[in-house]
């Protein structure tokens, strides 16, 4: 998960394997170092939640890129990316993203590692008339919201860049202080799609980034997965 | 060359005061069209990095434009980190959210939507609608007709930072610009035969220094 970090303790998440947060010094040099600070503003916890109900026995990780200041978000936001990449993970949850032009070429490298690494890559999609990274890049899973309330469906989008649309709207999600509270956003749709990769590759693990997003699109609930 | 275009700017285009207006507008009309209880726009400040609340309408809005709170945590600095809107209800239960909201604006919400602004590459601020009637569930078109605001408003505070950067031209006294400013804004005060002098010295002036 690289979000704000996840309340430690929270019952809806369950046991966080590890949690690191990305640093930034003064001269803009980025440092990864165990986080012990939790969730910054409930954002990652209510991500890691929603991974959780999905895929129970996921070994969960969390890359803490909030709480460096706004000016260093984009270099913050690459370093935990590459540093998550480097440690192999097989799924990683990106609900955010950056409008900086500047990253977009290090962040298209960095996902096509990741895709060639055997590592998937979950992103949300912008709901705005914006230009973001790196969820528009086609070796990122990308992923916007639908209105209806089964956690389990998800549907193929035949107009690409957005991918898939899942759960995202009034969903009940772990919070701050061990509660929950209902969001909306594209931001809670990406760890449904992320859990139910998870989900797929707990059975398959040889499957390649590749292949996962087809099997996604012959199980989504429009193409394959029609109950 | 951008610092005596933003001099002259600062003389004769609108000011801040205007475009400030504009902000006030723009949350006084998210506020009725969600109607909800209040809407507010905040700025990040690139020299603090801080988010300042530069216009209110509804609960609070008297006291709390210019108060400034920290960009990197809670949730608009998700929102303005994370360049993502988000929907949330029931934030009361947050027992950090409650008393960090409550200290600084001494209004908690029950519910608030927010969305960054964000400007051709560059997020501004966030724009923020505080407690929308409960219905059953929330709609992807309220999701998108808060992004709408959010373009328009990330378009006036553009041009709130704009007449800022020219108003920082116009008072920096050992600026060489500041003088072509003065000179813009006191012309741009002046009528009748006055300013038609004014105007024709300025055009011979023009007409030396170009020799």
């Amino acid at each position: 998960m690289i979000d704000s970090g996840v309340e430690l303790g929270h019952p809806t998440v369950g046991e966080v394997a590890r949690a690191v947060a990305v640093k930034l010094d003064d001269d803009g040099n980025v440092t990864v170092v165990d986080d012990a600070e939790g969730d910054l503003c409930g954002h990652g916890t209510a991500c890691a939640g929603i991974v959780r109900a999905l895929a129970p026995e996921a070994e969960l990780h969390s890359v803490r890129v909030l709480g460096e200041g706004f000016t260093g978000t984009g270099a913050v936001l690459v370093a935990g990316l590459k540093w998550a990449i480097e440690q192999g993970y097989d799924v990683i949850n990106m609900s955010l993203s950056t409008t900086k032009r500047q990253f977009s070429e290090v962040l298209r490298e960095l996902t096509d590692t990741a895709y060639f690494n055997r590592t998937i890559v979950v992103a949300s999609a912008h709901n705005m008339p914006v230009e973001s990274y790196p969820w528009r890049f086609s070796s990122v899973i990308s992923v916007g919201s639908h209105e209806e309330p089964d956690p389990l469906v998800f549907y193929a989008n035949p107009e690409p860049p957005v991918e898939f649309f899942a759960r995202g709207v009034d969903v009940e999600v772990a919070w701050l202080g061990r509660g929950t509270i209902r969001a909306t956003g594209n931001s809670f749709a990406t760890p449904a799609v992320a859990g139910i990769c998870a989900l797929v590759l707990s059975k398959h693990p040889e499957l390649t980034p590749f292949q996962v997003k087809n099997v996604l699109y012959l199980i989504a609930s429009n193409v394959g997965g029609a109950a | 060359m951008s610092d005596l275009r933003d001099a002259v700017a600062a003389g004769v285009v609108a000011s801040e005061e205007r475009f400030a207006a504009l902000l006030r507008s723009i949350v006084e009309v998210a506020r009725a069209i969600f109607g909800a209880k209040a809407s507010s726009i905040l700025l990040h400040d690139p020299a603090t990095d801080e988010l300042v609340f530069a216009a209110v309408a509804g609960e609070g809005s008297s006291s709390l434009v210019g108060t400034r709170i920290p960009s990197e945590t809670g949730i608009a600095g998700w929102v303005l980190q994370s360049h993502t809107p988000l929907v949330l209800e029931d934030v009361r239960s947050d027992p950090r959210f409650a008393h960090d909201v409550a200290e600084t604006t001494g209004y908690v919400p029950n519910g608030l939507m927010a969305v960054p602004l964000v400007y051709e590459e560059r997020t501004l601020g966030v724009l923020q609608v505080l407690d929308r009637p409960h219905r059953s569930q929330f709609s992807l078109q309220e999701i998108e007709l808060l992004g709408l605001f959010g373009s328009q408003a990330a378009v006036a505070l553009d041009l709130l930072i704009s007449a800022r950067k020219a108003r920082a031209v116009l008072d920096d006294e050992p600026s060489d610009v500041a003088v072509v400013a003065r000179l813009a804004a006191t012309i741009e005060q002046l009528d009748g035969e006055d300013r038609e002098a004014g105007l024709r010295l300025l055009a011979d002036l023009e007409r030396l220094l170009s020799r």
